[in-house]
């Protein structure tokens, strides 16, 4: 039996109906310069020179000291994680086809769902989405679905949103006529004023994206803008870092006024940082919660628990009418997924370390990233870029352009930062610094030290 | 054998249409479309205030093996919808002509062009359909 499903014949009729040449071609949108090339893998190695090879490989990538988050966050991940993430009875990337047979896998996907509420402060969550990225643009075409007072398909999408959220939102949602809207940031205090959204009030808009923490680090006045939001009929997304949760306000409490509902309307953002190692293009897993007035809208799976024939308890997936196994080209979704290994390990992460236990994580990121934006503006030639409180990241400006200096703290074997300068032009030489818990008094004197090196090498002679 | 009242219209997606003399209209879903979805747990409805095409879809009906769309017979603008749907889906289950209505429309046009057939029209299709 040929385990290759299509044959070279096969290949070229398909790639004629299309009207390609050939493979390569459909993937010439790649630039050159991202494209991996070849491997140069000697032929007909063993297992152990293979082995060999790519440790010797991997070795040169180094351990750097990395101060760059940025959407990603470098957490430091109790060992039983993944001991208990990769046994065998959980050690499977989705959540089961054959649903009912697999209480376990149920079970934890209904604890997590329990926790992500908690966290968040809404009524239901779902199994996960693929990341942080897409679950914003599942939560944008969401918002379309539920916001009956609009028909505008504009939502507004603040410039302190992660770009690259912003950028993944507008290809995935940008082509079903959504418009997404920029809302500018003030430059001195680094969040999103309520003044550059009053030009919309009272217009048709669907929803509102607020990011908290923002980009940059920054707190967002998020009651202010969820009420605002909410006067002039206008959904809100929240997009959150799950840790900060542990000091933050639940986006489901956000809002003051008492003539307009309370809470985000839709909560998302990217679980990485509960227990997912950094790894390039993951995997990581997004995450969505929602009212229960709107579940019907909300993509992914659900697990929900019941009782059985005889009257036990028991989890079965539940509301599946939504999803694309039943309701084919209608479903809420027919591109997301679910990441049901992540979730697992996000599972044990949150319940090893309690609410206590991640709330001392939050505050200990919180005040590593205080001491590094103090320790770094103390460096002749850097300043912070921004005066609203933050949360574990933070602006700084220098004053030169940022990439030869990063390329220089590289060498040192410091990934000092995100340069800012293709995203933000407008800031300047910025760059975007992020320090965890992971990150001791050393390593930040580590980098301030070897900064004022590279910024000022004569002072530092002297 | 289904329940056809004969003084309603029908459509081949389902639903009927109970006509007032003043272009109001009334909509639902029939008998036999109740009784093949099954025990329904969820009902959309439309908002009051929107205009619909007529062929538009416009509510959801959802049991517990499926989930189908309403269309609406014919175009008008929403002037009621069943708000009691949404605690007692099981209404359309029990009563579909009656207690278990979708919408009403106001229409701007004579329905008489739409695509409608009588209950014996409609008796004769599911028979068909069956066949």
């Amino acid at each position: 039996m040929a385990f290759i499903p299509h044959t070279p014949d096969d290949i070229s009729r398909m790639l004629e109906a299309i009207g390609v040449r050939s493979i390569d071609d459909l993937f010439e949108e790649i630039p050159a310069g991202l494209r991996a090339g070849a491997l140069k893998v000697p032929e007909g190695v063993g297992e152990m020179e293979l082995g060999r090879l790519m440790s010797e490989r991997a070795a040169g990538d180094g351990r750097p000291l990395n101060f760059i988050g940025a959407g990603a966050y470098e957490h430091h991940i109790p060992a039983p994680v993944w001991a208990i993430a990769t046994r065998g009875e959980f050690y499977s990337a989705y959540t089961p086809y054959q649903a009912e047979a697999s209480q376990g896998t149920l079970q934890l996907i209904y604890e997590y769902q329990s926790m992500m509420c908690a966290l968040t402060g809404m009524e239901v969550s779902n199994a996960s989405l693929y990341d942080g990225a897409s679950a914003l643009a599942e939560a944008c075409l969401m918002a379309v679905r539920t916001n009956r007072a609009a028909t505008s398909r504009r939502i507004l999408m603040p410039r302190s949103v992660n770009p690259t959220y912003a950028c993944v939102a507008r290809a995935i949602a940008g082509n079903q006529d959504i418009a997404f809207e920029a809302v500018d940031f003030d430059r001195s205090a680094g969040r999103t004023p309520l003044e550059s959204l009053k030009p919309y009030g009272g217009q048709d808009i669907t929803a509102l994206v607020v990011q908290q923490p923002n980009f940059f680090g920054c707190l967002e006045e998020v009651d202010q803008l969820t009420d605002w939001a909410h006067q002039n009929k206008i959904l809100v997304i929240a997009v959150v870092n799950p840790i900060s949760l542990a000091l933050l306000k639940p986006p489901g409490h956000w809002g003051e006024r008492i003539d307009v509902a309370r809470g985000a309307d839709i909560v998302c953002g990217e679980g990485q940082p509960l227990g997912v190692p950094l790894s390039a293009g993951g995997p990581y897993f997004g995450f969505m919660a929602t009212r229960m007035q709107y579940v019907r809208q909300m993509p992914g799976r659900i697990v929900g628990r019941t009782l059985d024939a005889d009257g036990r308890p028991g989890f079965s997936l539940t509301l599946q009418a939504r999803e694309q196994h039943i309701r084919r080209s209608k479903a809420t979704s027919n591109i997301c997924t679910n990441q049901g290994l992540m979730v697992t390990a996000a599972t044990i992460y949150l319940s090893l370390l309690g609410a206590a236990g991640l709330e001392r994580v939050a505050a200990v990121s919180l005040q590593r990233t205080a001491d590094l934006a103090a320790s770094l503006s103390r460096v002749a030639g850097v300043r912070a870029a921004f005066t609203a409180p933050r949360f574990h990241e933070a602006v700084l400006l220098l004053d030169r352009p940022a990439a030869p200096v990063l390329a220089a703290l590289a060498r040192r074997g410091i990934f000092g930062g995100l340069d800012l300068a293709e995203r933000y032009p407008e800031l300047g030489h910025a760059i975007l610094v992020c320090a965890t818990e992971t990150k001791l008094a050393a390593d930040i004197d580590s980098y301030a030290g070897a900064l004022a090196d590279i910024m000022n090498p004569s002072r530092a002679a002297a | 054998m289904s329940n056809i009242p004969s003084d309603l219209r029908y459509t081949k997606s389902h639903e009927w249409l109970r006509a007032a003399p003043n272009g109001a209209v009334e909509i639902g879903i029939s008998d036999h479309a109740q009784s093949a979805l099954g025990d329904l747990v969820f009902v959309e409805v439309p908002e009051v205030g929107r205009a619909l095409k007529a062929g538009e879809a416009c509510a959801v009906v959802e049991s517990v093996k499926a989930a189908s769309d309403v269309y609406s017979p014919v175009s008008g603008k929403v002037t009621a919808a069943n708000a009691a749907l949404a605690s007692q889906p099981e209404l359309l289950n029990q009563d579909p002509y009656g207690a278990g209505w979708l919408f009403r429309l106001q229409t701007n046009a004579p329905i008489d062009g739409a695509p409608l057939m009588s209950a014996a029209d409609y008796a004769k299709y599911l028979a068909d359909q069956a066949s």
